[in-house]
């Protein structure tokens, strides 16, 4: 009877080979880290020094500066006074109940994440939209990075560089850059044929083409990535806190361990109160700058 | 080649798919499109093109959807390579041009019209205008005068700070136009360029571009599937199907010799009347009766049935006989404009019991018209066969 057993149960590998492959595996990877974990890490010491400086920068600033500079991007991006006076209301509130010094962590850290997603995402979006061989391996990656647990890409990056804030800013860019690379390939790709055959037909050169025509047409599309970014970044806060990352999330999770509801209800509306910062600000930005867009209903 | 020719192609075969050059040799050797395309999965776009298009001329490719035109006018600024074939412009090979002597080709020699417009939604009319200009490396400041003026002539003045979005399909189109125009380019191609648009703003953007061509001989190559815009605007029309041309010729030989039944299936439906015009029909004939000799008079009418003089104040006269016994009858007539339609003549030409004289731009005489010629005109193609 024996014989038959695959019959009624999987016939898996022996324990002792998935644990000699778990065993190799996980030594190479230490041995891997313990060699060269220094010089990566030495790699990110630039981004480490201007996030500590913006941190400090944000922090140190006396709160009324911060305030009046944060309503004054608000205003200039969006030109609406509404938006501009809940803005100040909800930093009120966040700094009367003594959440500032976080909120100011987590904005820095959001705004490195967002900028280090821009930075890094819209020439691989622009690279996916030229080569279809480039679209055809990006994607999948894309979908691993989006859909595999956080958890489990943050145990590699610490292993290599420890607890801190370099891991976890690497931890955010890779769950939230993939809708600004989605997003700049689409909205490139959807570039009318006509008129980009115009562009070449008039003399443009790839140069002039990229940045004359498919990126600003495309920039209503990627302007939807990069806030999906900001998005996924903020929902990533709280993730992130975990391998130690100052900031809003860190109180959340104290309040998990712990239960304690109010705590984790105030942080929590606190990073509701700058998602939704976010998302208007570069919402209302991305449609005024947009003109053309604006006779379309008449049209 | 001739000092009248601007472009010049030869053999020139379009074919689409991974391995067009394989397959080239079939297509040569006379495979048919559809065996092409179930053998080898290959689509064969042209084939065998041979064209010249002379210096000023507006020159129509025509044709029915599919049948390549629109690839075809591609060819001419390369926006698709060829698969095999020469491209001469002013003699050289264009095919030869390296990336960027190509881009500066395009900067300088032709400019292109969209059927859909091709617009830059996110620039405004103005910047769209000096779009050609502005990818040379002109600064606004350079181009923005020319721009204007170009918007102006094609009656858009006032409309510089709107957006593409915000005009008509026929505003939108005269953009396109405009922008074509501001580069000063030597060739405007123009595919498909008043498709889009309803009949009757189509017919005024006709009417614009054979009145910008008066004054501006540029080299116009046409695109159209419209057999009735084609026979207006051209000067010479190609007639292409499944991707071979079947007649290169004037719009009077599509209309009166077709060059087999596909032809023949267009022209059978134009009406004639609206379609040509007095210089298609009118004999290029001077009958003018300068001198007092009755013996030169006669000569005249028996070749032509009539002679003109010209009275001092410029008008015409007529005469059709010479009578033995009263001499020349000299009669008032109306003179006919060479580039009228033949449907606008007809109430003049029915009145009139004379061949009427045709004139040019310049008032000067430059042929008649006689009521046989016409009538045979108007004759439907069947009638022809009957008769």
């Amino acid at each position: 009877m024996a014989d038959a057993s695959w019959l009624t149960e999987f016939p898996d590998m022996s324990r002792r080979d998935l644990l000699t492959i778990r065993k190799t595996l996980d030594g190479a990877y230490r041995d891997f880290s313990r060699e060269y974990g220094d010089t990566i890490e030495s790699l990110f010491d630039p981004l480490l020094n201007f996030l500590v400086w913006f941190e400090h920068l944000l922090i140190e600033t006396p709160w009324w500066i911060i305030l009046a500079a944060v309503t004054g991007i608000v205003f200039l991006a969006t030109r609406s006074w509404k938006l501009s006076v809940g803005v100040i209301i909800s930093m009120l509130l966040i700094g009367y109940f003594g959440m500032w010094e976080d909120t100011m962590r987590t904005l820095s850290i959001i705004t490195v994440c967002t900028l280090m997603s821009i930075i890094l995402g819209i020439p691989i979006g622009i690279l996916m939209s030229r080569s279809d061989r480039a679209q055809s391996i990006v994607t999948p990656l894309l979908d691993v990075m989006q859909t595999m647990p956080a958890f489990v890409y943050l145990i590699p990056v610490v292993m290599l560089l420890g607890i801190g804030k370099i891991p976890g800013v690497i931890a955010v860019v890779i769950y939230a850059i993939p809708p600004v690379i989605r997003l700049t390939n689409l909205g490139i790709r959807l570039v009318s044929k006509e008129t980009l055959e115009a562009a070449t037909a008039y003399g443009a050169t790839p140069t002039q083409r990229l940045f004359g025509v498919q990126l600003p047409l495309a920039m209503p599309t990627i302007m939807a990535g990069i806030n999906q970014t900001i998005m996924m970044a903020l929902a990533m806060v709280v993730i992130a806190s975990m391998i130690g990352v100052k900031g809003l999330g860190q109180p959340v999770l104290k309040s998990i361990t712990n239960q304690y509801f109010t705590l984790g209800l105030l942080n929590g509306l606190a990073i509701v109160a700058l998602a939704i910062m976010f998302d208007r600000v570069s919402q209302s930005y991305a449609k005024r700058s947009q003109r053309h867009l604006e006779g379309r209903e008449n049209g | 080649m001739d000092e009248q020719t601007l472009i010049q192609i030869e053999g020139l075969y379009q074919i689409f798919g991974p391995d067009a050059e394989q397959v080239l040799p079939k297509v040569k050797a006379g495979a048919s499109k559809d065996d092409v395309l179930a053998e080898t999965g290959h689509t064969v776009g042209l084939r065998d093109i041979n064209l010249t298009i002379d210096r000023g001329e507006i020159f129509v490719i025509m044709g029915l959807s599919g049948s390549g035109k629109s690839t075809l006018i591609r060819h001419f600024n390369r926006l698709i390579d060829p698969t095999a074939g020469k491209i001469k412009v002013n003699g050289d090979d264009i095919m030869q041009l390296s990336m960027k002597d190509l881009t500066d080709f395009r900067r300088h020699k032709m400019s292109m019209v969209f059927q859909h417009f091709g617009l830059f939604p996110h620039r405004t009319v103005v910047e769209n205008v000096g779009y050609g200009l502005s990818v040379k490396g002109q600064k606004k400041s350079e181009w923005e005068g020319q721009a204007k003026e170009w918007l102006e002539t094609v009656g858009l003045a006032g409309y510089e700070e709107q957006y593409p979005s915000q005009l008509s399909g026929g505003q939108q189109q005269r953009v396109g136009l405009a922008r074509a125009l501001c580069t000063d380019a030597e060739i405007l191609l123009m595919d498909e360029a008043f498709s889009a648009l309803d009949p009757l703003i189509r017919y005024d953007m006709q009417s614009q571009l054979i009145e910008l061509q008066e004054t501006l001989h540029k080299t116009i190559i046409f695109i159209t599937h419209d057999l009735d815009e084609a026979l207006r605007l051209g000067d010479r029309i190609a007639v292409l199907k499944d991707g071979k041309l079947v007649q290169v010729g004037k719009p009077v030989d599509i209309i009166l010799n077709p060059a087999d039944d596909y032809v023949r299936a267009f022209a059978k439906d134009v009406n004639r009347a609206r379609a040509l015009f007095v210089k298609n029909v009118m004999s290029p004939a001077l009958p003018v009766y300068a001198s007092d000799s009755l013996d030169e008079l006669e000569g005249l009418i028996d070749e032509h049935g009539v002679a003109y003089r010209i009275t001092d104040e410029g008008m015409f006269e007529a005469c059709t006989e010479v009578s033995p016994n009263s001499g020349a009858v000299w009669l008032p007539v109306h003179s006919l404009s060479r580039n009228q339609l033949l449907q606008d003549i007809l109430p003049t030409m029915l009145e009139s019991s004379q061949p009427l004289p045709v004139i040019d731009k310049n008032k000067e005489l430059c042929g008649y018209l006689s009521h046989k010629a016409l009538a045979k005109m108007l004759q439907l193609p069947n009638q022809l066969n009957v008769a």
